[in-house]
């Protein structure tokens, strides 16, 4: 996995997790990786990997039922899709509006975009 | 979750004093203790006592005043039960002319967890196939391969490194990683010393920093991502406290102090710069008791 330099590598893991489940690989109600499986798998520090299961767990998109493993929630993509939507509303969406007027870009241009892709 | 107790100061270093020679100190009154579950980076500059102090630790050196406690035993007196669960190949490592296979013959026994199978895998992944080779014939990059299986194979509580990764290629650079991440878990205790910061992106969970015959700072990369933050800027404004910049062709590098809470990935080679710039400010943010 090639981390990009800017975010803590747990929330990167947190992301890569969320593309697993978001493109099917992994199932709602699965079991996923073990801490150190996946430390080894994305060469990482199991302790790296422990605080990315741990917020995953916080915003309730994995499980952990003691002594059994970790497991997909059943309903992980609604809590993703949410977390991802906050997210994009509050940092991705005002560095978008920032590049906008930069550029001098209209709605109608955007929306024409919009329509196009 | 409480560790207990015996993974708390598996290594405990306090007022350490020590020189080799008459005038030149190496360290003057260091304190240091580490605990299980961890992998630490040690860094310093050349010349900084990063060999001296894994090797005080490994009951090879005498310091002249202070005490070093590894495993809750005196480092000095190199008794069995701490011997057996220790491990600590030498940057240049030491081989006798046998094979593989009669090394771990010889050599295994002495460690109760030694793992066999490990280390045929560790050996696997590095492509070393043969264990009928002569260790003096292998290559110094192959006999460190060969060593680094060893040693982590052990299962030793603590594993000292010195330098792992001079001499290994490109490849076994990587490899050396995965194995790490195979080898360590959540008692175990692994202090790296290098320079080559890049070999061990990913892989350390602390860093030690070791200068001026004192610890600078001894922090989790939590702990350091929570109190600053490492970016690559094109904004030249920032309302937090700079403590160092680069300039690069992707921007500006940039650590400053953490004051919005913004988790940022942990560069030690930006660190390392900001902390040699900003002893006393680093002191205040880490060492302050509150």
């Amino acid at each position: 996995m090639n981390f990009n330099d800017n975010k803590a590598i747990y929330l990167q893991i947190a992301e890569w997790v969320f593309e697993q489940i978001l493109n099917g690989k992994w199932k709602e109600g699965d079991r996923i990786l073990s801490v150190r499986e996946l430390g080894q798998q994305l060469v990482v520090n199991p302790n790296t990997v422990l605080r990315s299961y741990d917020f995953l767990q916080n915003l309730e998109v994995i499980v952990n039922r003691r002594g059994v493993g970790y497991f997909v929630a059943p309903d992980a993509t609604d809590k993703i899709i949410n977390y991802r939507r906050k997210q994009f509303v509050e940092e991705e969406v005002p560095a978008f509006f920032k590049t906008m007027k930069l550029v001098r870009m209209n709605w109608e241009e955007l929306a024409e975009l919009y329509k196009e892709s | 979750m409480k560790k207990p107790k015996t993974y708390i100061n598996m290594i405990q270093l306090q007022n350490i004093n020590f020189s080799y020679h008459k005038g030149r100190t190496i360290f003057d009154d260091l304190n240091l203790s580490l605990e299980g579950g961890h992998i630490y980076g040690l860094f310093g500059k050349n010349g900084a006592g990063k060999t001296t102090l894994l090797k005080i630790i490994a009951g090879l050196r005498f310091p002249k005043h202070g005490s070093s406690t590894t495993l809750g035993q005196p480092a000095a007196l190199r008794k069995a039960e701490m011997l057996k669960d220790l491990y600590f190949p030498q940057e240049e490592v030491y081989v006798p002319a046998i094979s593989i296979r009669n090394y771990v013959k010889c050599y295994a026994p002495f460690y109760e967890n030694f793992d066999n199978e490990q280390f045929e895998e560790y050996l696997h992944l590095f492509e070393i196939t043969s264990m009928d080779d002569k260790l003096t014939a292998l290559s110094h990059g192959q006999r460190k391969k060969v060593i680094i299986s060893f040693a982590l194979a052990t299962n030793t509580k603590i594993l000292l490194m010195d330098e792992p990764t001079n001499g290994l290629d490109i490849p076994s650079k990587g490899i050396f990683r995965k194995i790490m991440t195979m080898a360590a878990n959540e008692e175990r205790l692994i202090l790296i010393s290098t320079h080559q910061v890049r070999d061990l992106h990913c892989l350390i969970d602390a860093v030690v920093i070791l200068d001026n015959g004192h610890i600078l700072l001894n922090a989790s990369a939590d702990n350091i991502t929570d109190k600053l933050c490492f970016k690559i800027t094109d904004d030249t404004g920032t309302d937090e406290p700079i403590l160092y910049c680069e300039e690069n062709l992707r921007g500006n590098l940039l650590v400053t102090e953490n004051i919005h809470h913004i988790e940022t990935k942990l560069d030690i080679e930006l660190l390392f710069n900001a902390v040699m710039l900003n002893k006393e400010r680093i002191n205040e943010l880490f060492n302050a008791k509150n």
